[in-house]
């Protein structure tokens, strides 16, 4: 009828409260891995006195696992493993795929053509064949699983990590630097790298967010984590006999999952608001 | 731009084919690796080294791991995955007998979920901005945060446990109907469905989103044509070659996905057999199963590039 | 009879950073008369682009016309539907954009693209709508008109693209035809053909028009009326005449004033023996190199020039032609396959590497654009002290005060220094790009195009302190652009490239007394003048641009597109430099004129 609808939808402020929220979730379960143990209200080894695949109660207040055992005290312990395997597998990609791709930008040439040729070959086989293929061949570790993983994503960091080097390389303030005369030390350090962080912080995220599901996934087939240790795709496969009952303990598991890599997503977005940066990126 | 269209797709051709080769070089380097004795470990400490010289033999381990490489590199050419340590039966048999199962699975997904995603992800660039844009936005980040055995556990809990309309493992022996085929399959479906909708819709909207900003759809607004004509003669022919690039990299996750939910369902398909394989250490059973995989997923990308490259007008009208 | 167009209080509103909506354009009133064009010129935010798309009802994307009304003949824009909307876009108003080449879809053809707003109309069948479409490309001189249409966008030249736009406004005989800043992405030698086929479709049609752009005198050549715009507001209406002669606003003066830029001060020349830098026979290129040690691409080709202590050389040429890789390689970012870079009789190594860091030291390159040359990292302080620590190893204090003093030089305020570059305005930008340049104590300064990606006004600013540092530091400069009005304000000489070659040198006083090289003749009488009837009062057009180039090694490369060429002499033999009794250096076979 009017203006207003020939133009586009009308300029909103989006306030959020995803800001706040969801990143004290992620500083959460952080905590948890440190000081789930301590904060735990029973151990989580110990069978307590109730029945199998008990429902919410004052008492269990998630219920209790196939054993009888207390589940939010078996969650809050098993952060330790899923967040903490995860953690150190994605800061060794990270570290890794950051390190090579500034290698590959600075030095150039053969290297940087040698290292995206096989880096970039090594993508091309799916996260959890590679996974499957190691602990068939290896057995599950928890050492075996954080290199693993970390290798699988190594090339997807070094991808990303390099677009944004060598596009900033290309920029004409790196020109003027090469130009005075600067070492390629000073230009990766003190010219490229500044530019990098938020790129790279972004990618953190998400890798953690796929090494999470890759170890629930593996744990969940009963091929990541092994007993008397459980994280949390463990739990859920211990029990899965519980699902025909509607047991929590099956659930509760899984949601914690999903509640630490939804938040982690949701803080990227709301940090640096791209989107983009995640499509067409595994 | 030189050389033709044929050379691209060409080297495209020889690019996967060398990235398969260096894909089963890997395979056979991880599964070779391992520590230890494989004879020795399946027939456990008591076994006497006779017996363990004669499995050996029989393996082919005593042979030097370049000569058992090109041994297997040239099976695998000629569809002879060997056989199985577990019950000795040739692994091209035990695929064989899974492999239709899989597909059929895999296909069924494929129709459901590619329409289904295509119309949202169109659907939300179009409406960009709008509550419909963020819901499906919010949507698409949640379904791609959560594990797939949330979503399977999740669909069992609700249609099966409460509702009881499904079955809650795929007995495929007992298939007369439609309706019991639409019955067996419908959870399955429904899981991976969710788990690669998500990533193609989205990919799909960022795809169609990029195109409309761009100042020829400007041009044709102002040159009075409707939002359809927009869509469908202006942008759409320019998305092709990143909307097929979003299938085929969505599909892949298929393979992943088909994992968890053959293994929750019971389905008898080859990602089952895989794992199976996996946890008794069935090492020419997995090394097979995983060049399935790769191959499947190597070919999903080269034709998504394919795609790309016949849909570039650039490259097609010289 | 009542104006065609009418504009009362435009208002439209964006979304800013912050998400609050900011109005970018602030009341806007103005008519135009059936027949007339109008013309709406600006710098970049002064909304005149939103304005002439509210003629349309349309607002881009996080955008809205929040007040005030648009009429069109008995058409009220600003009160109809969507569909009603449709109904008048491509058919009563057309809109002809800027660039062309991003405005036609990649997958269509040019003719299906051209007849479409007839097809989606119904005003012709497609037949008629074909045959019309090429009589149109007729009409805008667009060569092989019978069989363009078949082509794909790619396939065709940027300044063709642009007529064929036209073509595509013109196809439903609209009443009015919005252009939209449709030359300013163009080479000034293009730009000049494009004027006159909208100049004359304009005239023979009696459009009514709406002329954006930031280029007085472009729109002095096309517009009966100006409407100046600032920051969404209107400064000043007036017919083209008046507005030229007696501008009422100090705004529309100062626009005036820099759009005919004064030949700025400059320092008495020393005359010495040798030049400051001496480049000999410099060839560089791309793309590896064939038999004979030359670039298979080449891009820089034999150039020879000097410059004299003191001096500023201006190098002038279309895009593509070469300039930006000349100072690379002068530089040493680039290094040359053949040919030598002297400074002060020393010969320089042909890269970076091979240079010492005296040397390059000696030799400071500006960039175009600032936003790209500055780290938006780092902070202005850190950008401008670092040359100091890095050649002079000046520290703490004493870097300190020197930064300040280069931040005085280059009149920018001290509370910039801990500031980062995305806090800082264009022009303040690029008077950091200077003084970090500047820090090094250059002998020899390349400024590449250091005003064009600016605003008038700002970039006039620009000038004043080159010449300014020049008279104060007798700086030595080469002055890279690709526009003329730029290189006479603050040159000495002036050396004209074309496709890779130099053309000719000669004393920019002599630029207006026309060139003697027919490119140079060719490129120096396309600059519009600011005044009207200056592109009426033009020759016949020179031969129209070849869509191939001739990019071989034998012969001028002006060939193809060259009046006076000669079968058999220019396409065969290189021209070697000739020097003129008037003190200019040609390559050209042709005889020289008098």
């Amino acid at each position: 009828m009017s203006a207003s609808k020939a133009a586009a939808s009308p300029p909103r402020r989006r306030v959020s409260p995803l800001r706040y929220v969801m990143p004290g979730i992620v500083l959460f379960w952080l905590a948890m891995t440190f000081i789930g143990h301590a904060v735990a209200p029973y151990s989580g080894a110990a069978i307590q006195d109730a029945d199998l695949f008990e429902g919410m109660s004052r008492k269990f207040l998630l219920g209790t696992d196939y054993l009888g055992r207390d589940m939010l005290s078996r969650i809050l312990e098993g952060a330790r493993f899923t967040v903490g395997i995860s953690l150190a597998a994605t800061a060794l990609a990270v570290g890794a795929g950051l390190l090579l791709a500034l290698t590959a930008s600075a030095v150039g040439g053969l290297v940087d053509q040698v290292l995206s040729r096989f880096l970039d070959a090594l993508i091309s086989i799916p996260s959890k064949m590679f996974g499957l293929v190691v602990v068939a061949a290896f057995g599950a570790s928890i050492p075996v699983l954080i290199i693993t993983m970390a290798i699988i994503y190594v090339p997807g960091c070094y991808r990303i990590n390099r677009a944004a080097a060598v596009n900033i390389a290309a920029l004409d303030f790196v020109a003027v630097a090469r130009s005075r005369g600067e070492s390629t030390f000073y230009i990766m350090l003190r010219e490229i790298l500044p530019n990098m962080v938020g790129t790279t912080l972004a990618d953190f995220g998400l890798r953690f967010i796929y090494v999470v599901l890759l170890l629930s996934s593996l744990s969940f087939l009963g091929l990541g984590v092994q007993p008397p240790d459980a994280d949390w795709g463990s739990l859920v496969r211990e029990n899965m006999p519980g699902l025909p009952y509607g047991a929590p303990a099956v659930l509760m598991p899984a949601l914690a999952i999903a509640s630490l890599t939804i938040a982690v997503n949701l803080s990227i977005d709301a940090f640096y608001g791209s989107r983009r940066a995640r499509e067409g990126v595994h | 731009m030189t050389g033709s269209i044929g050379t691209l797709l060409l080297g495209r051709l020889l690019a996967a084919i060398a990235t398969l080769w260096f894909v089963a070089t890997m395979v056979f380097i991880i599964t070779n690796l391992l520590p230890g004795d494989v004879a020795q470990e399946l027939l456990g400490q008591s076994a006497t080294p006779e017996a363990v010289a004669g499995l050996r033999k029989s393996l082919g381990l005593d042979v030097p791991p370049f000569e058992r490489y090109l041994t297997w590199l040239g099976g695998l050419v000629r569809g002879d995955a060997g056989r199985s340590l577990v019950n000795g039966m040739p692994v091209g048999d035990l695929i064989g007998s899974r492999l239709g199962n899989s597909l059929l699975l895999a296909g069924i997904t494929a129709l459901v979920a590619v329409p289904l995603a295509l119309a949202l992800g169109i659907a939300a660039a179009v409406k960009r901005g709008s509550i419909y844009d963020r819901a499906i936005g919010m949507g698409t980040v949640l379904a791609v945060s959560v594990p797939e055995f949330l979503v399977a556990s999740a669909a069992v809990l609700v249609f099966a446990v409460h509702l009881r309309w499904l079955p809650a493992l795929s007995q495929l022996g007992r298939i007369e109907t439609f309706w019991d085929g639409f019955r067996v399959f419908a959870l399955p479906v429904m899981t991976l469905t969710f788990v690669i909708m998500a990533q193609m819709a989205r990919m799909t909207r960022a795809a169609l989103v990029d195109v409309l900003s761009s100042s020829y759809i400007e041009m044709a607004k102002l040159k009075g044509a409707s939002a359809a004509r927009i869509v469908v003669w202006h942008a759409l022919p320019n998305a092709i070659g990143p909307i097929a690039n979003a299938i085929a990299f969505s599909l892949s996750f298929l393979l992943g996905g088909v994992i968890i939910v053959e293994t929750i369902f019971n389905y008898p398909g080859i990602a089952k057999l895989m794992v199976d394989g996996v946890a008794t250490r069935d090492i020419p059973l997995v090394q097979a199963c995983a060049m399935l995989f790769c191959g499947a997923y190597l070919l999903l990308v080269t034709a998504a590039d394919v795609a790309a490259i016949l849909a570039n007008p650039r490259l097609r009208h010289r | 009879m009542a104006p065609l167009i009418e504009i009362r209080d435009l208002r439209v509103e964006a979304r800013g950073d912050d998400g609050q909506p900011v109005e970018i354009v602030k009341g806007v009133s103005f008519t135009v008369e059936r027949g007339e064009v109008m013309g709406l010129i600006g710098e970049s935010g002064s909304g005149k682009t939103t304005i002439a798309l509210a003629l349309m009802g349309y607002a881009r994307f996080g955008c809205r016309i929040s007040g005030g009304t648009v009429r069109i003949g008995d058409t009220e824009v600003t009160g109809l539907s969507e569909a009603a909307l449709r109904k008048l876009r491509g058919r009563r108003v057309a809109y002809i954009a800027q660039s062309a080449a991003a405005s036609f879809n990649p997958s269509r053809t040019i003719m299906q693209q051209v007849i479409e707003a007839a097809r989606i109309h119904g005003t012709l069948d497609e037949a008629a709508a074909r045959e019309k479409a090429i009589g149109l490309f007729r009409a805008m001189a667009i060569p092989k008109a019978e069989t363009i249409g078949e082509r794909y966008p790619h396939q065709v030249s940027g300044g063709q693209l642009q007529r064929l736009m036209a073509a595509m406004a013109l196809i439903t005989d609209p009443e009015v035809v919005i252009f939209d800043e449709p030359t300013t992405a163009l080479d000034v030698t293009t730009q000049i053909e494009v004027l006159k086929a909208f100049k004359s479709a304009i005239r023979d049609r009696n459009t009514t028009g709406i002329y954006v752009t930031h280029d007085l005198a472009v729109i002095a050549q096309i517009a009966d009326s100006i409407t100046v715009l600032r920051h969404g507001f209107v400064q000043e209406t007036a017919k083209t005449g008046m507005l030229l002669a007696s501008p009422a606003q100090e705004y529309t003066r100062n626009l005036l004033a820099a759009a005919e830029p004064a030949r700025r001060e400059r320092p008495a020349l020393v005359e010495t023996a040798a030049p400051l830098l001496k480049v000999t026979g410099l060839t560089v290129g791309y793309g590896g190199l064939d038999a004979e040690g030359m670039p298979l691409v080449p891009v820089v080709r034999e150039v020879d020039l000097a410059i004299r202590q003191g001096e500023a050389l201006g190098v002038i040429g279309e895009s593509g032609c070469g300039k930006s890789t000349l100072a690379r390689a002068i530089s040493g970012l680039a290094p040359p396959a053949r040919g030598t870079v002297e400074l002060g009789g020393k010969v320089l190594g042909p890269g970076l590497a091979q240079r010492s860091r005296e040397e390059l030291r000696e030799i400071q390159l500006v960039f175009q654009s600032a936003d790209t040359a500055l780290n938006p990292r780092v902070s202005i302080g850190e950008i401008i002290g670092r040359p100091l620590t890095f050649f002079f190893g000046l520290k703490g204090a004493e870097r300190d005060r020197r930064v300040r003093e280069l931040l005085d030089l280059t009149h920018l305020p001290a509370s910039v220094l801990n500031r980062q570059p995305g806090d800082l305005s264009g022009g303040q930008k690029q008077r950091v790009n200077l003084a970090r340049a500047l820090a090094a104590k250059p002998r020899l300064l390349l400024c590449d195009e250091v005003t064009s990606a600016l605003d008038t006004l700002v970039a006039a600013a620009i000038l004043d302190l080159l010449a300014e540092l020049r008279k104060e530091l007798g700086l030595t400069t080469m002055f890279i652009s690709h526009d003329l009005k730029t290189i006479r304000a603050i040159c000495d000489q002036v050396l004209v490239l074309y496709a890779g070659r130099v053309v000719e040198t000669l004393p920019a006083s002599a630029i207006s007394a026309r060139g003697h090289h027919p490119y140079a003749k060719l490129l120096f009488s396309s600059v519009p003048a600011l005044h009207q009837g200056w592109l009426d009062g033009l020759a016949a057009p020179a031969m129209p641009a070849s869509a191939t180039e001739a990019q071989g090694r034998e012969g001028c490369t002006f060939f193809h597109r060259c009046e006076l060429r000669m079968e058999g002499t220019c396409d065969r033999i290189v021209p070697p430099p000739r020097q003129t009794p008037e003190g200019l250096t040609v390559a050209c076979h042709h005889p020289l004129e008098g």
